[in-house]
């Protein structure tokens, strides 16, 4: 029988299933994982095999290097999953994969992993905006929260503040127009001479410093728009640094670290309040990686308190790329029948949530 | 015995699947590069065509480097995933042996240039004997001049094949004359088909491997690396 037709009948089935498990693949940017998710909630095994270490050396993420580790790492750690799970291939009810935004060649392992194992095991293929698998992370950590909410998306590549209205149906009310909050803190990490990833760095660096010492600019946070800007906070930083170094004068890093980042969280955490005053929403849920940022959390949950508002937060390991997130984002989609075909291609810098933006 | 083969190593996507004795199916493309799309479904035509079904491959072979870095992922990450989603053993053949093995039978040596930019080729030289092809120096990415220089040291004919033709071939003709002769267009591209039948051989041979020892056979390390050196202690190894 023809792929496509044993895809139909296979969704036929699902509908009656009690269970529904889905085994997702995510290598947008430097961490291989493979995760095997049950009825989208339940995460039966979630690996990650990291990069971090290699890509140190050079500071950042090497698009290449990021590549040729992934085709090696990708089948062992999919083995580890289903080993991890218990279970073998043949009780899979779909495959979910990270289609995109990310890294172009990077992606394209993941896909092309997902697309010939859906084939060859005649599953459905789900392919998931690394945006909406982010978001998903607090579906797994809070087994009660369902749409709607608001939802801050902060980690290296994002930042976006997301209306989840229900499963599948998004809408992006603000996002920053130049770097990413993540972004920033590599940047400035690298200025500080602080070590790569940036963001666990200053968080902790930021722990010996005060947060007041210096005014760094909050970028839009007076205007009536809950978009984001970092790259200016950036260069303040970057000229601040300049500036005393040109006349001989010395610096806390410390302090230097603790102001940049509460500059980052202040802005963060008031478009968040703001946009959830506006949209009526009373839930909020953060996501991605610079979630696990320790300033963010405690800001968030005092203002949140403040305003009665009931915060999320995923655990700390979904808080980071992992594949868990892509298979409770796939269990949504797949139940409601959002499957993809054998020609789905990555999309490294498109997002459909964020193309399907009203302005706000 | 059936081997389903991919070579996705430049801009053609091709797909055959072999058994001994016969070839039953090939496909080649050789238009825009989309080989994220476009990889799988042609598997899939492929098998559907011939009334065959994917679990009843026996080996996975791909044509596993030099080439398109990005190009080679594609093919090598699909084809160690069919193998193990369905189990099955895997080929890695070297995309020079399968260029080199499309002019089987052809006089004098074998010499599959590709097109590997910087100004250089990566590129191989065979000779086909006794029924066989046989590899006479070791893989390489080298200028076109240096290629010129190593072929030389033999009198016979030189048979170039590969995309690199395209770009050199006017070069060559004026530094080698007549000694140089030229693939015709539809031998001169990837085919799946002589992947399959090398890892044919090869599997009939029990030279197999498991989906997770298969990995791209680069030929150069990535930029990063030539600048700033590795840092994972993997040495690249010609295979």
């Amino acid at each position: 029988m023809p792929y496509i037709c044993e895809i139909r009948k296979k969704l036929n089935e699902i509908k009656e299933k009690d269970e529904v498990i889905i085994l997702a693949i995510e290598t947008s940017c430097d961490e291989t994982s493979a995760a095997v998710v049950k009825n989208g909630r339940a995460v039966l095994s979630n690996i990650i095999a990291s990069q971090i270490e290699l890509h140190r050396h050079y500071g950042g993420v090497v698009p290449e290097i990021a590549s040729r580790k992934h085709v090696e790492a990708v089948n062992p750690v999919i083995d580890e999953a289903m080993r991890e799970a218990g279970i073998g291939f043949d009780r899979l009810d779909g495959i979910g994969v990270t289609y995109g935004p990310g890294l172009v060649g990077a992606l394209l392992v993941g896909l092309s992993t997902a697309k010939a194992l859906a084939y060859a095991l005649s599953l459905p293929l789900v392919g998931v905006d690394h945006i909406e698998g982010h978001i998903s992370a607090n579906y797994i950590s809070h087994p009660n929260l369902e749409p709607p909410f608001l939802c801050l998306v902060v980690s290296g590549g994002h930042t976006h503040l997301v209306w989840v209205k229900d499963y599948g149906d998004y809408e992006v009310v603000g996002m920053t127009r130049d770097d990413a909050a993540g972004e920033a803190f590599d940047k400035v990490a690298r200025v500080l001479g602080l070590a790569y990833p940036g963001g666990p760095s200053i968080d902790l660096i930021s722990k010996k410093g005060n947060a007041q010492a210096i005014q760094f600019p909050r970028a839009y946070i007076d205007e009536d728009h809950f978009d984001f800007s970092f790259s200016g906070l950036k260069t303040a930083v970057i000229n601040y640094l300049h500036n005393l170094k040109q006349r001989n004068e010395t610096y806390k890093i410390e302090d230097v670290a603790a102001s940049f980042q509460q500059a980052v969280v202040d802005v963060l955490v008031d478009k968040t309040i703001k946009a959830a005053e506006k949209t009526g929403l009373s839930r909020i849920a953060v996501a991605g990686g610079v979630a696990a940022n320790s300033a963010l959390r405690q800001c968030m949950t005092i203002r949140t308190r403040e305003h009665g508002f009931e915060l999320f937060y995923p655990q700390l390991v979904y808080c980071t790329d992992n594949a868990a997130m892509i298979g409770c984002a796939a269990y949504y989609k797949l139940i409601h029948g959002k499957i993809d075909d054998l020609f789905l291609n990555v999309e490294p810098s498109f997002s459909k949530i964020v193309a399907d933006r009203r302005q706000y | 015995m059936k081997v389903l083969a991919v070579d996705t190593s430049s801009l053609v996507i091709s797909v055959a699947i072999v058994e001994p004795k016969i070839l039953i199916a090939e496909y080649v493309l050789n238009q825009e590069k989309n080989h994220s799309m476009k990889t799988v479904p042609a598997i899939e035509m492929v098998v559907d065509d011939c009334g065959e079904n994917i679990k009843n491959m026996d080996v996975f072979a791909v044509a596993h480097g030099p080439g398109s870095f990005t190009g080679l992922r594609i093919g090598v990450a699909t084809i160690k995933a069919l193998a193990q989603a369905l189990d099955r053993p895997v080929v890695g053949v070297s995309t020079l042996d399968g260029l080199a093995f499309n002019l089987a039978y052809a006089e004098g040596l074998i010499c599959p240039i590709m097109d590997a930019r910087r100004q250089q080729v990566y590129t191989s030289v065979y000779k086909f004997c006794d029924g066989r092809l046989t590899r006479l120096e070791e893989y390489m990415a080298a200028p076109l001049k240096e290629l010129i220089g190593l072929l030389s040291k033999w009198d016979e004919p030189v048979n170039f094949c590969g995309d690199g033709i395209l770009a050199y071939r006017q070069l060559i003709e004026q530094e080698m004359g007549s000694r140089a002769r030229f693939a015709p267009p539809v031998h001169a591209l990837q085919r799946a088909s002589s992947i399959a039948w090398l890892a044919l051989e090869r599997a009939l041979e029990g030279q197999i491997q498991r989906y997770w020892e298969l990995k791209p056979f680069y030929l150069r390390k990535s930029q990063a690396e030539q600048k700033f050196g590795s840092f994972d202690g993997s040495k690249e190894v010609s295979s």
